[in-house]
């Protein structure tokens, strides 16, 4: 391709307009919202389509310095090589600060447009105020790129060779995950946003909740699956076979996945009970604060992480000074606003709300325990405190504590009536999702395993208990009116929120057995072997076949190949490989991994030990592909909810004001 | 009224937090460690659990005392370089398992090269407390008397043993006993 020389100044130019119109977009709008000017209204959605087409041509410019070895672009010389294989060329983008930075704010611009194009039965005033918001939040970031991150400042001389994008980072897994986890990050901005348009328009009701809700479920789902592929990449690219490290990053996405599964639960409160308002907001609020919190942390080099990025004060302060005018500006608005909403919806003690309250309690405390976990360090050196260190272990003590309550409110709610349940009715049908949660806590790791303990059958009994709780509940009024017809036809209606919440819940279930089942009964053997040699491992025999050097487009490697069988059956033949990165010269481990519906069996190669013979460490782990299966679940759960017809027709039935947009609710398969 | 104010109160508290830890270089946080002697402590070895780690091991040698641990993802970065600072005999390198399984360290150490001429286990993280770790991956560098001089928090990069740490290193290896 040839290189056009002006591309990163057209990228930079793009970006600087991008800034001007989200201004725009951010100021005009809600002045105009506030002091009833049409024309000030009318601004917001052209400006923020517009703002959307600037931001894309700075991005294309960006990927195009990158295909065209463009090392004259200071950032592309730190990311990328002429050697690097092209697809990474694409993800390279984002593979450092101020690409993620770019790529941040592109998404920001979708979502923002999505919601132009599904506004339409919303009041005006109301529109212009979400895009208004959502275009100061993009405002606040286009700056922060300009002024200290700009991915298009150039070099002189510029190099003639890259530096190379961060071998940790180049595997297909990569690919995905960060654009994932951004979506969902920037997703909750529109949940945000509507909470803040409530607040200025003083209209807190359960129709905002009802716009708001399928938002908050589809930014949700993204934030779900970007930490779910995290987690996988980790466990194919670190090769160590953990899947989860508590490593500031990861807590840092983590934080608002908890407050967002509250806020999802919550906004159902609000949206059919009108109870809860102000802590939904609140939620939201919270939820995109922790979003940007993450961000903070992650880039300002606060905390120590492997994920670190750049370390610069000027950034962190940047941030700072953003969230503080962001997170405590809503706050303050918050305050001021919510004494005036009146809550409805009277519960009793005994009632989904109150389940949903637990719910939401304990997820809150999750989260604490992890802010306070991760700021620790913070707080030490500010206070002079005795030292005392957190890490996995104290993660994984809370967590174990916390989840158990946690599971068994997930089994409880759903039988829970609104406002009021009858507690003979609820008991009767628990106790026999608790008696199928036993048997299989018992059974399960016997059949599986062939042993247990009172801790693994706890661990698989919650797990049971989930998914049978969910099952039955779905199919409970299939199940009173017998297996026939009758029974079929009341699947057939079963609302497709109800499958979709159903389906996520048993995805919990499945998570937590593939976290007990493997960390019960995972088996690992390091041993050297020599050239040939065969051992056995929980019933596979592993062969040793040999080394060979393999070149790769930017890396030299040792490949073993190993043979796995069982009973005599070939069932694999894993490559385990450490590459050395030509130009970082860091060495990686690729791990040679058979994955199965029931095991993985996962082979990682080590040091050298002599001539024939090498390090070598074999897994045997038994369900792990569980835990990325029940989080997929969960996040399937949440596009069914998000997309429930509910949401599509709502406002044929809606009542006096919204007689209007009937029209266009027909035109449109998502609503607001 | 006063509890809707409660989040923006407690938001600015933690943004308080925050900017300190800003202009607080984090790997350099003040340990009131740096110029005393080491802690005594008495630990069992990793390798052979029957003899004993003390603080007279760091007598008459610059050493280097490394805080690890397998469940710290930075640890598995900052590995490689110790494996060469050990390899490269300039000082003495040794470890502190930190709240660690005994087995699954004694694996680690197995895949990935054991740059320790020992590793204390610290299963309970008392030594840890006198020692002043507060978190994991942490470098001391203990000159021949046995006292601290350097105390370096986070991970160690190429850049910190080059800048820092030799020049250090060799400074401690001119001084008399």
């Amino acid at each position: 391709m040839i290189k056009i020389a002006m591309i990163p100044e057209v990228g930079n130019f793009a970006l600087i307009i991008a800034l001007c119109l989200a201004l725009v977009q951010g100021i005009v709008p809600i002045l105009g919202a506030q002091t009833r000017t049409f024309q000030w209204i009318a601004i917001a959605k052209p400006a923020a389509r517009a703002q959307l087409l600037f931001i894309l041509i700075s991005y294309i410019c960006l990927t195009y310095s990158f295909i065209t070895n463009d090392f004259s672009v200071l950032y592309v010389a730190n990311n990328s090589n002429s050697a690097l294989p092209i697809y990474y060329k694409f993800s390279a983008v984002w593979g450092a600060h101020e690409g993620s930075l770019l790529l941040w704010v592109l998404m920001l611009g979708i979502w923002t447009f999505a919601v132009t194009i599904f506004c339409r039965s919303l009041p005006n005033d109301m529109v212009a105020r979400v895009l208004g918001v959502m275009g100061l939040v993009s405002s606040g970031f286009l700056l922060f790129m300009l002024l200290t991150s700009n991915p298009f400042e150039r070099i002189f001389p510029s190099p003639m060779e890259g530096q190379d994008l961060n071998p940790l980072l180049q595997d297909p897994g990569l690919v995905i995950h960060p654009p994932m986890l951004y979506m969902g990050y920037v997703g909750f901005s529109v949940a945000f946003s509507f909470a803040i348009a409530a607040l200025l328009g003083g209209k807190l009701d359960s129709i905002w909740a009802r716009w708001s809700r399928p938002w908050a479920i589809f930014a949700w789902v993204f934030l779900t699956i970007g930490i779910t592929l995290g987690s996988w990449w980790a466990y194919h690219e670190l090769g160590w076979g953990g899947w989860w490290f508590w490593d500031p990053v990861e807590n840092a996405s983590f934080m608002p996945w908890l407050v967002g599964t509250a806020l999802v639960h919550s906004l159902a409160v609000t949206d059919k009970r009108s109870s809860f308002k102000s802590w939904t907001v609140l939620l939201s609020i919270l939820t995109f604060s922790l979003c940007l919190l993450g961000a903070f942390l992650v880039r300002s080099g606060v905390l120590v992480s492997v994920h670190a990025f750049a370390n610069d004060p000027a950034r962190g302060l940047y941030i700072l000074v953003f969230l503080a005018v962001v997170i405590g500006g809503s706050l303050l608005l918050y305050a001021i606003r919510t004494p005036h909403i009146k809550s409805s919806g009277q519960f009793d003690i005994f009632s989904r709300e109150t389940a949903l309250l637990v719910n939401n309690v304990l997820l809150l405390v999750a989260m604490l325990t992890i802010l306070v976990g991760t700021l620790y360090p913070l707080f030490v050196s500010a206070f002079d405190l005795p030292s005392l260190s957190v890490g996995k272990p104290y993660f994984d003590f809370v967590f174990s504590v916390l989840t158990l309550p946690l599971v068994l409110v997930v089994g409880i709610g759903p039988f829970m009536r609104w406002k009021s349940a009858v507690m003979s009715k609820v008991l009767i049908r628990l106790i026999k999702v608790a008696v199928a949660g036993i048997v299989i806590g018992i059974a399960l790791p016997f059949i599986v395993a062939g042993k247990t303990s009172i801790l693994v059958s706890l661990g698989v009994a919650l797990g049971g208990w989930s998914i049978s709780s969910a099952v039955y509940y779905l199919f409970k009024n299939a199940i009173s009116s017998g297996f026939g017809i009758r029974g079929f036809r009341r699947i057939v209606k079963i609302p497709q929120a109800t499958w979709g919440m159903s389906i996520a819940h048993c995805g919990i279930g499945i998570f937590v057995l593939g976290v007990t089942f493997v960390s019960a009964f995972e088996q690992v053997r390091e041993l050297p072997m020599q050239v040939g040699q065969k051992t056995e491992m929980a019933g596979y025999e592993f062969q040793f076949e040999g080394i060979e050097n393999v070149r790769g487009p930017n890396y030299a490697s040792k490949q073993a190949s190993v043979r796995v069988s069982r009973e005599g059956r070939l069932v694999a033949t894993l490559f385990p490989e450490k590459r050395t990165y030509l130009v970082q010269q860091n060495p990686m481990t690729e791990a040679g991994i058979d994955s199965g519906f029931l095991r993985d069996v996962y082979v990682a190669l080590g040091e050298q030990v002599d001539e024939k013979t090498w390090g070598m460490r074999l897994y045997y782990k038994p369900f792990v592909q569980w835990i990325w299966l029940g989080a997929m679940l969960m996040a399937t759960g949440g596009i069914l909810a998000a997309l429930d017809r509910r949401y599509r027709i709502r406002f044929k039935r809606g009542g006096g004001q919204h007689v209007k947009e009937k029209m266009y609710s027909k035109r449109f398969a998502i609503p607001s | 009224m006063f509890k809707y104010f409660i989040p923006v109160i407690v938001f600015f508290a933690l943004a308080g937090f925050l900017v300190t830890g800003l202009y607080k270089d984090p790997t350099a946080v003040s340990s009131p460690l740096v110029g005393k002697p080491v802690p005594q402590f008495t630990l069992p070895k990793l390798w052979d659990n029957e003899i004993e780690f003390s603080e007279s091991e760091f007598a008459g040698k610059v050493s280097l005392f490394n805080v690890w641990a397998t469940w710290c993802l930075a640890c598995r970065q900052e590995h490689p370089l110790l494996v060469e600072l050990s390899n490269s005999k300039v000082v003495t390198v040794y470890g502190l398992n930190y709240k660690d399984e005994i087995s699954e360290a004694r694996r680690y150490l197995v895949e990935h090269g054991d740059p320790f001429e020992a590793s204390a286990v610290d299963a309970t993280g008392r030594v840890g407390i006198d020692w002043g770790v507060y978190g994991v991956p942490e470098t001391f560098i203990i000159d021949k008397q046995g006292v601290i001089r350097h105390k370096h928090i986070g991970v160690i990069t190429q850049n910190d043993v080059q800048l820092t740490l030799l020049p250090l290193i060799r400074q401690l290896h001119n001084e008399s006993m």
